[in-house]
């Protein structure tokens, strides 16, 4: 078995993004994605805070301390970018003119409900910042995550345990294990590493089918970084 | 007389009162009036209802304001700590000192938004089905449920902002610009804290913020 780490994870994300599209790269692990782009693909990414077009992170002297994107990452803008205000980013959100989000995620289930805003965290507060209405208006939702949580428990489900995001929003999850894509016939397999289906319908909370042209899932060598 | 909306620190906060609503903007570490922010912690009324993005965010001063038990309520996106220790409100929160009540963060900026733009309430798809809007009016428009969401008005606007003229037009600086536009119109008291005051009035393509929404500008 080969399991991909968290980078191959979404540099395979980022193979299915297409050439013009309108994109908005979770914070954390999704906003890698923009590093594995195909050569010949160029999209915008939009922030939420605002900013759309955003480019490669800012080298540290040359980093404005307000030019960042949601995450606080200090970046750079693409030419041709533009930044607005909240407001209209979340309009822009909303209305629809976001064709594709990737989002990371503590469970998805079979029906496409996600959960990816609160772990509930002792002695912490709750966070939602624009998971929930990127996961509910976003033209297609993607979700990066591991197949199991540390403990080994499955985080693909049959109905969420954590609090929703959104309800029925998942079209496709992308693990360390399987490219997964929810259907109205529920989770459909459609590239999965070297390992038996059964070994992965065990480490999966529900019923797993397999794509008849289902693929090997793999990815080009990238180190983590630690 | 010439509209001079030019203030100081120590004037800016002229008239605000024990239980105000208080704005205060910025997102992703840009964008905060933490000279404003301290200026009203020094001022200190009580009591306050902050509308704020992120209750904890590390480069906003906004934890100081309820550090010194000035706010009874945070309407926000955000509210966890980022030390191994609570913050300073996860301590009052989980104590129940201090209320909360999360919104997804574009219904936040829509609410306000509604506020400053003559709008009482809306139906949003975000949010529908979840715990943070139990309790909340559903309504089906076509084949899809959506939560009505009521405009949040407020007494006070905290802004950060780049340049100003004396009438109080404004320039954000990159992502700045955030939660500014919607909170400055949704407040009675819109003051702009600003890198400088331009001494020449700004040319119409530079404004990104009409004058009319901001009562005090003040450069730090």
């Amino acid at each position: 078995m080969s399991a991909l780490n968290r980078l191959q994870i979404t540099w395979r994300a980022a193979q299915d993004i297409d050439d013009g599209q309108v994109v908005n790269l979770g914070i954390g692990l999704p906003v890698h994605c923009s590093d594995y782009l195909r050569p010949d693909v160029d999209v915008i990414l939009q922030s939420e805070n605002g900013v759309v077009g955003v480019g490669p992170l800012a080298a540290p002297d040359k980093a404005d301390t307000d030019l960042v994107d949601a995450g606080s990452r200090r970046i750079t803008l693409r030419p041709g970018a533009s930044i607005i205000d909240s407001s209209w980013s979340f309009a822009m959100i909303r209305g629809g003119h976001i064709d594709v989000t990737i989002l990371g995620a503590f469970e998805v289930a079979a029906n496409g409900d996600l959960a990816n805003w609160d772990m509930r965290v002792p002695n912490r507060g709750p966070l939602v910042g624009g998971a929930m209405d990127l996961a509910a208006c976003a033209r297609e939702v993607r979700v990066i995550m591991e197949h199991v949580t540390r403990k080994g428990a499955p985080r693909l489900l049959e109905k969420c345990a954590l609090p929703l995001t959104a309800v029925r929003c998942v079209s496709r999850v992308y693990t360390d294990l399987a490219v997964v894509d929810v259907t109205p016939h529920g989770f459909v397999v459609a590239e999965m590493v070297a390992i038996s289906r059964d070994e992965l319908q065990a480490k999966t909370g529900a019923k797993l089918t397999f794509a008849p042209d289902c693929k090997v899932l793999t990815a080009p060598a990238i180190a983590e970084q630690p | 007389m010439p509209i001079d909306k030019r203030a100081t620190l120590a004037d800016a906060l002229d008239g605000v009162s024990d239980g105000a609503t208080v704005f205060i903007t910025g997102f992703g570490g840009a964008g905060f009036p933490n000279k404003l922010l301290r200026a009203l912690r020094d001022k200190g009324p009580k009591d306050l209802t902050l509308v704020v993005n992120s209750a904890t965010h590390r480069y906003s001063v906004t934890h100081e304001l309820i550090a010194a038990d000035l706010v009874r309520k945070v309407i926000c996106t955000a509210a966890r700590g980022h030390d191994k220790e609570p913050s300073a409100f996860e301590t009052r929160w989980m104590a129940g000192k201090i209320e909360l009540e999360m919104v997804p963060q574009g219904s936040f900026t829509e609410r306000i938004r509604a506020g400053g733009a003559g709008i009482p309430a809306f139906y949003t798809p975000v949010g529908f089905g979840t715990e943070l809007t139990q309790g909340k009016e559903i309504r089906r428009f076509g084949d899809r449920d959506y939560v009505m969401e009521t405009a949040i008005t407020g007494d006070l606007a905290l802004v950060r902002a780049d340049t100003a003229d004396r009438l109080g037009n404004l320039v954000f600086n990159y992502a700045q610009m955030n939660f500014g536009p919607a909170m400055a119109s949704a407040a009675k008291l819109a003051v702009a804290e600003v890198r400088t005051i331009s001494e020449d009035l700004l040319q119409r393509e530079r404004i990104q913020l009409p004058g009319t929404y901001i009562d005090r500008v003040v450069a730090v």
